[in-house]
């Protein structure tokens, strides 16, 4: 009986952890600090927008930024109505949307329900190079390329035009929309198909009828996140839609994108505290806001698909 | 190449396997009093973000003793097992209540170290898990993270032995653990855990994944390991824990009013008994193949 | 008989010619993507190939298109990529080690930190460009200068590295980290010599094609003040400008020789340096890629 009551006592000392594991908790600690940069960057960024965008607005009424149709910060008498450069923007995203929406979305069709397996593994990979083409060289093309070979069709076009930015960045924006999109459709499960064409269904009416509808929430996401890539697009507008805010909503004519101005003013030297440095921050918090809020609709909408189908 | 011998009669010799130690299957039980108890369960249940996996279960593992949980899948056998090591612990949500005593000190006391558990509570897995490392390496893993490194030769060696994998690996301990056939994996995860010495080993259905001749000396390998060892294993295969086990413990489920399923123990005896002369209804009826 | 082999034969003349239909749209929007993939290379080639010589590799950029070139922009691009280097990939693999291995899931805080980083992912690139010019630049005082480029790179690759290594780290089955932990691995011995060595390839991968993104990255650049004349070999705390805004620089400029041929020339040098480090990267994906 002693004997045992000795093991037991030996055994009690022996589960417990022989000294404190400092080093644990150090890396841990190191990791969570690591996690924790991503936090700060947040915060940084809406500080660094937000903080001199409020000063802006106490010298400049919001109403008159929201609602205002002529840009001119640099000119005297000075006038900040930004929409003439949300008007740019949005213009810029609409083109580049009717192509990157249509086409990624049949790129998407195509790679999850026609190409074979070992197509799609070549095809995908090869499609994924576009979007990592730097976005300089998109401008250069846009406006070397794109704007003359325009002009040769007989549209009268500029040197800088809306259009030729916009068709160029959606191009740019297929890959976007069609891995997103396959991601979605991919996960759509194979009874729901197979029980399709055990009914007689065309290939076309199982990916129209039925691959589709049951990715909707993956595509609209895909969509969301194009048209919040355009929206922050800057180097093609900067280099090829030219730099003259423009309300005139026309694709042959040159705009100025909220991002295009911002990386204008931004490069220059303009003193810091001034209303033209002030301006960067007022336009790159709206740009901001409205980017943030598609971001987090997409985010969303990607997540439903992968709890439905996972 | 093994040829399969077509009648049941004719004892299947294997290189590596201990003809005492199946001789060794017919020896009784020693009687009650004389078993030294490594494990006291005491009303044991585990929940997972609220749901009861496995309620009340009470029982005693006993050392030098091959234990096996039977029962219909989702009985919540496996659950079971792994309180025994804290693994868990791992699984964000899972809540243990009630009592393990291992030699009469609670498993799950505020300072007990989870390492320290698992050093002397040893695990094999259903399938197969061999890290992608050589065959050297994954033996030495636990002594090396426990930091027994003082003839780490010699502890592989003596590990491989035990696990009947010696002759087989000796000539490529740095070969890749993942070019070896399934059984000679699910050895080698057995030498990984013999190489830290535990007491107790663990055994989640360590020969599910493997064929008919694997199974037969992984089921060995536990007659011959049970003179050192403790041993706890986790089978669906009746037949294997009548071979292998000297208690038998059978699981069964309930199900709860929204359908949730717990697990709960029916009955906890000498193997024998259990499978011929089962004393609740239902056990009778899984040994006998009427249920599950 | 033939009346049968009719009946399988399509019968609807419509459905055929809008199945094709669709194909042909399906075929084109992979087209569009491709063509102007080759048209943007040919005409790039075409119009820059003469002019990529000694003197664009060796020179200083200058007002005569015949003697300009990118010295400086691409040794500043080299530094880029060291920096971006030795700064990503320890903060992103650390981020994605604490995501995957360490943080609960079910905490509101761990949560929210992946929603934050998933969108600091899709946050544009110039607005990071705002954040360096006004903390760094201004803010911190630190000037124009390369560290301050590198810092917001590093800010905006850092979401891809982390969601790359995350993956990567993701795929390292279970089995391998439970296997760990029953031998008696504390959680940063598992982490530090199973998960990671395992994932390594799949890191690598993942944060060079990160890098190459960010290596052609010009807007936030242009807000902390890459666009300048710089004659000298860039200093981690003096004056810079990176390839592409070389590139800008002379596309913005309205004669031809600047704005199509050099700058064709200086695209050609920027698309060979991405395109090496993205050969790299599926070299690496195709050497070392484990299926478990």
């Amino acid at each position: 009986m002693a004997t045992g009551e000795a093991t037991a006592a030996d055994q009690r000392i022996a589960l417990r952890a022989p000294r404190r594991r400092w080093g644990e908790d150090v890396i841990k600690g190191a990791l969570a600090l690591c996690a924790l940069l991503s936090v700060a960057t947040t915060i940084g960024i809406v500080a660094a927008l937000f903080l001199p965008a409020f000063e802006f607005f106490e010298e400049i009424s919001i109403v008159d930024f929201i609602t205002g149709t002529n840009w001119a910060p640099l000119f005297a008498p000075s006038s900040f109505g930004v929409l003439p450069l949300v008007a740019g923007t949005l213009l810029v995203t609409a083109i580049a949307c009717a192509v990157c929406m249509p086409f990624g979305l049949g790129a998407a069709i195509y790679l999850s329900e026609y190409a074979r397996a070992r197509t799609r593994k070549s095809v995908k990979p090869a499609l994924e190079v576009l979007a990592g083409i730097p976005t300089v060289v998109y401008g250069y093309f846009a406006l070397t390329f794109v704007g003359p070979r325009l002009q040769d069709l007989g549209l009268p076009v500029g040197v800088f035009s809306a259009l030729s930015a916009g068709l160029v960045m959606g191009v740019m924006l297929i890959p976007t929309v069609a891995s997103v999109s396959e991601d979605a459709m991919s996960a759509v499960p194979r009874d729901l198909r197979d029980g399709a064409y055990a009914l007689g269904s065309t290939r076309l009416q199982v990916a129209t009828r039925i691959v589709v509808p049951a990715a909707v929430s993956g595509i609209i996401a895909s969509y969301v996140l194009a048209i919040s890539r355009a929206v922050g697009e800057t180097m093609i507008v900067l280099i090829a839609a030219g730099g003259q805010p423009n309300l005139a909503w026309n694709p042959l004519e040159a705009v100025q994108t909220m991002t295009a101005f911002v990386a204008a003013t931004g490069q220059g030297d303009t003193p810091t505290g001034s209303i033209e440095y002030k301006t960067i921050f007022a336009v790159g918090a709206t740009l901001f806001v409205m980017t943030f809020v598609m971001n987090l609709l997409s985010i969303r909408l990607v997540r439903r698909f992968r709890e439905v189908y996972e | 190449m093994v040829t399969v011998p077509e009648s049941q009669t004719v004892p299947v010799t294997l290189p590596g396997v201990n003809v005492d130690a199946v001789a060794e299957r017919g020896r009784p039980l020693p009687a009650r009093e004389l078993r030294e108890v490594v494990f006291d369960v005491q009303g044991l249940g585990v929940s997972y973000s609220g749901n009861m996996a496995l309620q009340d279960v009470s029982l005693e593992v006993y050392r030098n003793f091959v234990t096996a949980f039977i029962g219909p899948s989702g009985c919540g056998k496996s659950t079971f097992i792994r309180c025994f090591n804290h693994m868990n612990a791992l699984i964000p949500g899972a809540r243990i209540h009630g009592r393990i005593l291992y030699h009469e000190q609670d498993l799950y006391g505020t300072d007990v170290d989870p390492v320290e558990v698992r050093k002397r509570i040893g695990m094999v897995f259903q399938k197969p898990n061999p890290f992608p490392k050589s065959i050297y390496d994954n033996v030495a893993f636990g002594p090396r993270v426990l930091g027994m490194t003082d003839g780490l030769d010699e502890r592989v060696e003596r590990a491989l032995h035990q696990a009947a994998l010696w002759d087989e690996v000796k000539d490529r301990l740095k070969a890749s653990a993942l070019g070896l056939s399934g059984g000679q994996q699910q050895r080698l995860c057995i030498a990984r855990c013999l190489a830290v010495e535990p007491e107790v080993i663990l055994m989640d259905e360590p020969a599910s994944a493997l064929d008919p001749i694997a199974t037969t000396r992984i089921e060995d390998l536990m007659h011959e390991l049970k003179r050192d060892y403790t041993i706890i294993v986790v089978t669906h295969n009746m037949q294997q824990a009548a071979r292998v086990a000297d208690m038998t413990a059978f699981f069964s489920v309930t199900r709860g009013g929204e359908g949730q399923r717990t697990g709960i123990l029916i009955e906890y005896d000498a193997t024998d008994k259990i499978f011929t002369q089962p004393s609740d209804k239902r056990t009778e009826d899984y040994v006998t193949g009427r249920f599950g | 008989m033939s009346a049968v082999s009719a009946g399988l034969r399509s019968s609807r003349r419509r459905g055929v010619w809008a199945g094709r239909l669709f194909m042909a749209f399906l075929l084109l929007s992979l087209a569009i993507g491709f063509a102007t993939l080759l048209t943007l290379v040919v005409q790039v080639v075409f119009k820059g190939v003469e002019w990529v010589d000694l003197v664009l590799l060796l020179e200083p950029p200058s007002a005569d298109p015949q003697i300009a070139g990118a010295r400086p922009a691409i040794l500043a691009t080299i530094y880029l990529g060291v920096l971006l280097l030795a700064l990503t990939v320890p903060l992103g693999v650390g981020t994605a080690i604490y995501l995957e291995e360490y943080a609960n899931r079910n905490r509101w805080y761990n949560r929210l930190l992946e929603i934050n980083i998933q969108n600091l992912a899709a946050v544009p690139s110039i607005v990071y460009g705002i954040l360096g010019l006004a903390f760094l630049v201004r803010g911190l005082g630190l000037g124009r200068v390369l560290l301050a480029g590198a810092m917001i790179l590093t800010l905006l690759v850092l979401p891809t590295v982390i969601i790359a290594a995350r993956e990567a780290i993701r795929a390292v089955p279970d089995s391998i980290r439970q296997g760990a932990y029953a031998l008696g691995a504390t959680r940063w011995q598992v982490v530090w010599r199973q998960v990671l060595p395992a994932a390594v390839p799949g890191i690598a991968t993942g944060s060079i094609l990160a890098l190459s993104r960010a290596l052609g990255e010009t807007a936030p650049l242009l807000l902390v003040g890459a666009l300048t004349y710089v004659s000298f070999n860039p200093t981690l705390l003096g004056d810079f400008t990176a390839l592409p805004v070389q590139i800008y620089q002379w596309v913005a400029r309205p004669q031809p020789e600047f704005r199509d041929t050099l700058a064709a020339s200086g695209i050609i040098v920027l698309l060979v340096i991405l395109l090496a480090m993205n050969a790299l990267a599926i070299w690496l994906r195709n050497r070392y890629e484990r299926r478990w």
